[in-house]
């Protein structure tokens, strides 16, 4: 039974004195007989505090994280650290329980905190206009393709680079649906958009184009190449990326890119077997009065001192209904805190560092697992914190095997792209040290080998 | 105190004597300004919190792996800070904010109700946190099973059996279900293009049916606050696709008519969305499946305790009835039943063909389901029972409260039982005191109340929306009343309080119009 109430049976007799009822039931005559339960609910007995955390202790035992075995899946998601301040930060209440800012004169904080992060992911993309979060990367790309929509309603095409992240892809074709905006995948060669596929593509009717960078498979797409084809088509340009190596890419603002959009879980955000994160959406100015969900904005009060309020709210479901840019309102407003202390202790040299650094790790972990018998480049390209390969022997299985060894080699490519069947997407992480990797060598060639000699037995 | 004490005096605890502040003396002082300034102008060049881990790998030349041309030119101009003064900087922006483990928090339709400790304890356990959410189900089985099991509860509580728990929030819930609508409409072969909702629905109802390429259909109120019947049969058409409704609607009533409501939808073939934002008035008592409902969304951050974090995350699981299941988001969380006397085994099922697809990437906000299924487990069927009627007793209670402490210039707006939340009308107030909804809400905050919510439901003159929920003591609602009958004789006596109105914040009342209209979204750099 709930320990969350404080009613006392006295209390009860007396609130209800007060409200001139005779019971509870009393409160509950507008139900009709036809549709009350008149049952209690078929659901286990409430339980104390103390048996409430060993069971989900126990189920969370059965979970193989990353802190259990050698990970280099990314896809996504990736394992980096999440420095102890961001706990600390996020633990406050201040931050953690209020609602999102109705009341600006009570809410400076947490006000203060979206205009510092949409000040950060606009330095991080090159882009003028950030607002306060999206739910996630693959909504945020559906957001930005309706943001396309609303601003040119006549044109009807999206062309979506099959380097986007499936997610992202399945993610917009879902919600496209109901605007009419039909979904067509620009093909890759070389483990990149190819950009002759993507001239004869467009055309007039070419709502936006939709890139990744880094992309799926890992490479770094030429976005100049790209880019201003789709602009002289008037398409709009909408690129995914990945947050913590825009420490070292050129940022998609300087390629004119129109919107870009992303998953910001890298950014001090756990986990979590997939969510709460962020997703960031920025873009030019112009589309500011077209931007999804909340913004904060600078202003005085009274007395001419400075704060922030919700801005430019005319865009929202809450005011404008039918007619709003999106019909988002509860974001993630602690996530993206998480991104911004970050990006904080990270501070402007240490985004380089760790990109750098990331830089580095990825191409002697590239080197070494290219050099083993049984594995190949799926593509030669740049990359900057993951790559991919392709594996003579059945991928799952190699992954099986490995997994054995306490390693997890990496994300299977086959599922999502049956022409790379034999494929493996390979994450390194500031948390993978050398070791880490030659290990990984080690296991993965024996894994090979094994099922090699499976194989031919 | 200090001058500066008084004016930053904590929002959440009552100030002594709220009404003299307003004399004090107004002069920004430095430690003032330097709160509100932003961790980019506290950066200074050289300084720094990170350390990276040494390069233990032969290097290469940085430009042959990242040519030139892929390169940034220029660092972002990210802060330059140590770490005491990072954790110094957002402690004190915290202290600027009001929160709920602070003081009371009656905004109607949120449900701010208590957020238990024990859930940040479990969602951190490193295999929630740092489960990897492309994990092989066999190694995430604890975490499958959960999930599968709170699909389950929810099902239950729902009276709708097939459960998605993809959705990241309320709004992304009802775009699913009107999709789900859209789909089924179309497997059986029709085009339908309205869709009806009540004018008190939540602004995201019709923001969701243009988004998904609808027509939004107002369907009026009636004199008690309901479905105007006639209206929706007038409007129920063959092109109705669907009827989105919330019960306890908007109004905090419960709609007596619903079976009358659901006969009309279901016989204009169109299916019923149940908005789950009131589902906190009706658990264990009534069950939106059993009045008649295809779709309904939960909010896991009103109803199952997810801490609103200031604006999310949340998360807006689907609960479905068994026509419109095909349809359901995929992967689904499936429970196979192993063979060879093996335990189940909990699995992504990807293969559905009739699956509108995915909403979002991997598989939802699980920290979420981990909160939110601690507290089901923790409440049970009984407990969430009990929370329901207690939010409802609340409610009634204070409505009465308020009946004696304001009930001349700000009567409830349907003077009737309500449920978890009621509706006041400050119309009278305005009338007759001079001050509005708004300046009555911000005078609120000088007493350490975050305000109700205000100016919605729309159909109601200068509203006021309170919903207390079931973890607020007597007391707690009985100084709340107290409070606004002081405020409304204070301003029979002197209305100039009110509308200047607050004193004790942070800041005062803030330029909302200029912000918008001469927008400053970033700090200069």
């Amino acid at each position: 039974m709930s320990r969350y109430t404080s009613a006392t049976d006295a209390d009860r007799r007396e609130m209800l004195a007060a409200i001139g009822a005779g019971s509870v039931d009393d409160l509950f005559a507008d139900v009709p007989a036809g549709v009350r339960l008149g049952r209690p609910l078929d659901l286990p007995p409430g339980r104390p505090e103390q048996e409430v955390y060993a069971y989900l202790r126990d189920l969370a035992a059965r979970n193989v994280s990353t802190e259990d075995e050698v990970s280099f899946l990314g896809a996504g998601m990736y394992d980096h650290y999440v420095p102890a301040i961001v706990d600390s930060i996020l633990a406050r209440s201040e931050f953690l329980t209020p609602y999102t800012p109705y009341q600006p004169e009570v809410a400076q904080g947490g006000l203060q905190v979206m205009f510092e992060y949409q000040t950060a992911i606009s330095e991080l993309t090159g882009l003028p206009v950030s607002n306060a979060s999206v739910y996630e990367g693959p909504s945020a790309v559906a957001a930005a393709g309706y943001l396309a929509k609303l601003h040119q309603p006549k044109r009807t095409r999206f062309l979506v680079s099959r380097a986007v992240h499936p997610h992202s892809r399945e993610t917009l074709a879902t919600t496209s649906v109901g605007w009419g905006t039909t979904v067509e995948e620009l093909p890759l060669r070389d483990g990149v958009t190819d950009a002759d596929a993507l001239r004869s593509a467009l055309g007039d009717d070419v709502s936006a184009v939709i890139l990744a960078q880094p992309n799926f498979l890992g490479a770094v797409e030429d976005l100049e190449a790209l880019v201003a084809p789709a602009k002289e088509a008037g398409a709009l340009v909408v690129v995914q990326c990945d947050p913590l190596p825009l420490g070292i890419l050129r940022p998609p603002g300087d390629f004119g890119v129109d919107v870009a959009v992303g998953e910001g879980q890298t950014l001090g955000n756990r986990l979590d077997f997939g969510g709460p994160s962020f997703g960031f959406f920025a873009a030019q100015e112009a589309y500011l009065r077209r931007m999804p969900g909340r913004i904060a904005g600078e202003t005085t009060d009274v007395d001419g001192r400075r704060g922030f309020v919700l801005t430019l709210q005319t865009r929202e479901q809450h005011i404008r209904r039918e007619k709003a840019t999106h019909n988002i309102c509860t974001a993630q407003a602690l996530n993206a805190l998480a991104g911004m202390i970050y990006l904080a202790w990270l501070g402007r040299a240490g985004l380089v560092e760790l990109g750098e650094l990331l830089l580095q790790r990825t191409a002697y972990a590239r080197e070494r697992l290219a050099a083993l018998d049984g594995v190949e480049l799926l593509h030669e390209q740049p990359v900057v914190r993951e790559f991919a390969v392709r594996l003579a022997a059945p991928v799952e299985r190699v992954i099986e095997r490995c997994a054995a060894e306490g390693v997890n080699p990496g994300h299977p490519l086959g599922p999502d792209y049956p022409e790379f069947a034999d494929g493996l997407l390979v994450a390194i992480t500031e948390q993978r040290s050398r070791g880490d990797i030659d290990r990984l060598a080690r296991v993965l060639e024996a894994a090979v080998a094994a099922e090699r000699e499976t194989a031919r037995a | 105190m200090t001058d500066e004490n008084r004016l930053h005096a904590d929002p959440g605890v009552e100030p002594e004597e709220p009404a003299a502040r307003r004399d004090v003396h107004l002069t920004e002082t430095a430690q003032q300004r330097d709160r509100a300034r932003t961790i980019f102008e506290k950066s200074q060049a050289g300084r720094r919190a990170f350390v990276p881990p040494e390069l233990d790998v032969p290097e290469r030349d940085p430009a042959t792996l990242l040519p030139d041309r892929f390169r940034r030119t220029e660092p972002a101009r990210l802060p330059e800070i140590a770490e005491p003064e990072i954790v110094r900087h957002y402690n004190r922006l915290s202290k600027r904010n009001f929160d709920l483990d602070t003081g009371f928090y009656p905004l109607g339709s949120c449900t701010m109700k208590h957020n238990p400790k024990l859930h940040e304890r479990v969602a951190a356990l490193p295999g929630n946190a740092r489960l990897h959410p492309l994990q092989a189900p066999a190694r995430a089985q604890g975490a499958l099973r959960l999930m599968w099991e709170l699909q389950a509860a929810l099902g239950e509580i729902s009276g709708l059996p097939h459960v998605s728990l993809q959705p990241s929030a309320g709004s992304h819930g009802e775009l699913a279900g009107v999709l789900l609508t859209r789909a089924y409409h179309e497997d059986h072969g029709q085009r339908r293009t309205k869709v009806l909702a009540p004018d008190t629905a939540h602004g995201t109802n019709p923001a969701t049916v243009t988004m998904a390429g609808f027509e939004v259909v107002k369907v009026g109120t009636n004199p008690d606050g309901g479905v105007d019947v006639e209206d929706l049969r007038a409007k129920a058409g063959e092109d109705v696709a669907c009827l989105m409704l919330t019960n306890p609607n908007t109004l905090g009533l419960f709609d007596p008519a619903i079976e009358e409501i659901a006969h009309v939808v279901h016989d204009a073939g169109a299916t019923l969305y149940y908005d789950g934002a009131n589902l906190n008035a009706v658990m264990g008592r009534a069950r939106p499946g059993d009045m008649g409902f295809d779709i309904v969304h939960f909010n896991l951050h009103k109803t199952f305790t997810q801490p609103h974090g200031g604006g999310g995350p949340g998360a807006g699981p689907i609960a479905v009835s068994d026509r419109i299941e095909p349809y359901l988001p995929r992967p689904q969380i499936v429970r196979r039943e192993a063979e060879n006397g093996q335990g189940p085994f909990f699995d992504l099922e990807l293969d559905r063909p009739k699956s509108i697809g995915r909403l979002r990437g991997f598989q939802g906000n699980y920290g979420v389901f981990v909160r939110s299924y601690a507290y089901i487990l923790s409440l049970g069927g009984d407990g969430l029972q009990e929370a329901s009627e207690t939010a409802v007793l609340n409610a009634n209670y204070l409505m009465a409260r308020l009946k004696e402490t304001a009930g001349e210039h700000l009567p409830p707006a349907y003077d009737r039982t309500c449920m978890h939340e009621f509706v006041l009308t400050g119309g009278p107030m305005k009338r007759a005191l001079g001050i509005r909804t708004l300046d009555l809400a911000k005078r609120l905050l000088d007493h350490g109340y975050h305000p109700p919510t205000v100016y919605f439901p729309l159909l109601v003159e200068e509203a006021l929306l309170v919903e207390p929920t079931e973890t607020e003591t007597r007391e707690t609602l009985d100084a709340f009343a107290e409070s606004i009958g002081e405020i409304l004789a204070e301003a029979a006596e002197d209305p100039e309080a009110a509308r200047n109105a607050p004193y004790t914040t942070p800041v005062r009342r803030l330029d909302e119009a200029g912000a918008a209209k001469r927008p400053v979204i970033r700090q200069p750099l």
